[in-house]
């Protein structure tokens, strides 16, 4: 294939931006001090650039240097706070409430929990992608020591009631946390909402294998390590911080917080325009998630009557991401169409766009045009669609 | 995924695509699978007087194994016998297009559906 990779996946992951890498670069052959080795210069430097990051992390989410703690990336980060409750509050409470449509990451440790004794909680979402907060009202009891729910999700892109979820917990007097992946870089969020909050490097152009974990500074939130050696990170998470990594996170936070309403004003109009080639182009074709309270670089369509993977076949350059079964090894379709009660047939068939900083109108002409195309042409080899049916 | 380019040109160009007359006393069909599992194939084969397939028919729901699988299978049963045609299997399928072992069940609905497309034109020549 000759033509020309587009790539429409940014929910998976972005690009590192070169503005990021250049930042990163002295970090590693020429300032590589241990960040710990404070006794000399060369430890001085490298402490002086993740603590600056640090403050470039805070900023973005409107925290304060002190309360955030690198990580591997988000996994770890919604690792750390939901078992980090769990084993530090285990003797107030042992239920942990979550939801249907969070990453696996959330709903695989809080199972893990579940075998040890926790009683958790999974609410479901309205038909629209957003939590069910009467519902979050109603699970809550005296038990109850954490509330882990996302702040947008990563399938859908719909964006969830942070601040009607953080009253609910502050007047229950529950730990809130929120994994914030999705969001930090894209819309403004306030991490002192929520009690725990967790950062992703490379969802905002910055590296892979970094992330950090928002700690709201307060005698409530305490947590348990996971990791246990140096006593890094105000002990709770050991290891020697990877310099390079924490200045890219920074720089990548920087540059989100300054160029964030140009890049959401210019993804909103890239938004509109696909989503209306594609709802007015297709019979048939609908928006997965609230229409409004979503961010604009993720759209997640179905179409009836063809299946997710069959069309991503049709435009091998383009590099986006399906519901269906058949992209992923388990061979089940996605937890979250399922949560939103999504018909399996309609799930296999969804396709997530994920547009982002270097997205060009170009690319979203094209590969609108395409899909439209290849749908079509699915459809006329497909047993159980029937025009207008 | 990554598939061999053999099910990519399948996929591409899919041979046969298409629909028979069901009321034909010499086609027989079948449709298999279910769309809440993501694949659903819909055979169809027409014998001839010489009692081979003379033209054979599908349409597919699916990712590209399951595409490519039965647009093969149309091209394989044509002038074989009833017999000849029930002895193809999914293995065959699946190595000739070297599909990975999670697409395998693709293939085995392939399979399927030549067995019930033969046995819908059996039950119509016993009437």
């Amino acid at each position: 294939m000759t033509e020309k990779l587009i790539y429409m996946d940014y929910q998976a992951t972005t690009p590192c931006d070169r503005r990021v890498l250049e930042a990163m670069l002295p970090y590693f052959c020429k300032d590589f001090g241990n960040p710990g080795s404070t006794s000399h210069i060369l430890g001085e430097r490298a402490e002086e650039a993740v603590e600056k990051a640090r403050a470039q992390v805070a900023n973005l989410i409107k925290a304060t240097a002190d309360e955030i703690v690198f990580t591997s990336g988000a996994t770890e980060s919604n690792n750390l706070a939901i078992q980090g409750v769990a084993r530090s509050r285990w003797e107030k409470g042992n239920r942990i409430i979550t939801s249907a449509i969070e990453h696996k990451c959330v709903l695989e440790s809080c199972y893990a929990l579940k075998k040890e004794g926790f009683d958790v909680v999974i609410l479901p979402v309205l038909k629209n992608g957003v939590v069910d907060v009467e519902m979050l009202k109603k699970s809550i009891n005296d038990r109850t020591i954490l509330v882990s729910l996302m702040a947008v999700n990563n399938e859908i892109g719909v964006i969830q009631p942070l601040d009607e979820i953080s009253a609910v917990c502050r007047e229950r007097g529950v730990l809130f946390h929120s994994d914030a992946a999705q969001a930090v870089g894209k819309i403004n969020i306030d991490a002192s909402m929520a009690d725990l909050m967790s950062v992703s490097g490379h969802k905002i152009y910055g590296p892979k294998g970094i992330g950090a974990l928002y700690v709201r500074k307060s005698q409530q939130v305490k947590l348990s390590p996971l990791f246990f050696g140096g006593g890094q990170e105000r002990k709770l998470r050991s290891g020697t911080l990877p310099t390079p990594l924490c200045v890219g996170l920074g720089m990548a936070c920087e540059i989100s917080g300054l160029e964030m309403t140009r890049e959401s004003e210019m993804l909103t109009e890239y938004k509109n325009y696909f989503m209306g080639k594609i709802l007015n182009g297709l019979e048939d074709a609908y928006l997965n998630g609230d229409r409004e309270l979503r961010i604009p670089g993720c759209l997640n369509f179905s179409f009836r009557g063809i299946e997710g993977e069959g069309i991503m076949l049709g435009m091998r350059n383009v590099c986006l991401s399906s519901g269906s079964a058949c992209t992923s090894a388990s061979l089940e379709p996605s937890h979250v169409l399922n949560a939103i009660s999504i018909d399996d047939e309609l799930a296999h068939s969804s396709l997530r766009i994920g547009l982002g900083r270097f997205t060009t109108f170009e690319e979203v002409d094209y590969v609108s045009s395409k899909i439209i195309e290849i749908v079509n042409r699915l459809r006329e080899m497909s047993p159980i669609w029937t025009k207008g049916g | 995924m990554k598939y061999s380019k053999k099910v990519m040109d399948l996929y591409a160009n899919p041979q046969n695509v298409g629909s028979l007359d069901e009321e034909d006393v010499d086609v027989g069909t079948s449709v298999v699978g279910a769309p809440s599992c993501g694949d659903v194939i819909k055979f169809q084969i027409k014998v001839g007087k010489d009692g081979k397939i003379a033209d054979a028919k599908f349409k597919t729901f699916g990712c590209g194994a399951a595409i490519a699988s039965s647009a093969l299978m149309t091209d394989w049963v044509r002038g074989k016998t009833l017999d000849q045609a029930k002895e193809i299997k999914n293995q065959e399928v699946t190595e000739y297009l070297s599909l990975p072992p999670v697409k395998a069940h693709c293939s085995v609905l392939a399979e399927k559906a030549i067995a019930k497309a033969i046995e819908n034109y059996m039950s119509k020549r016993k009437r």
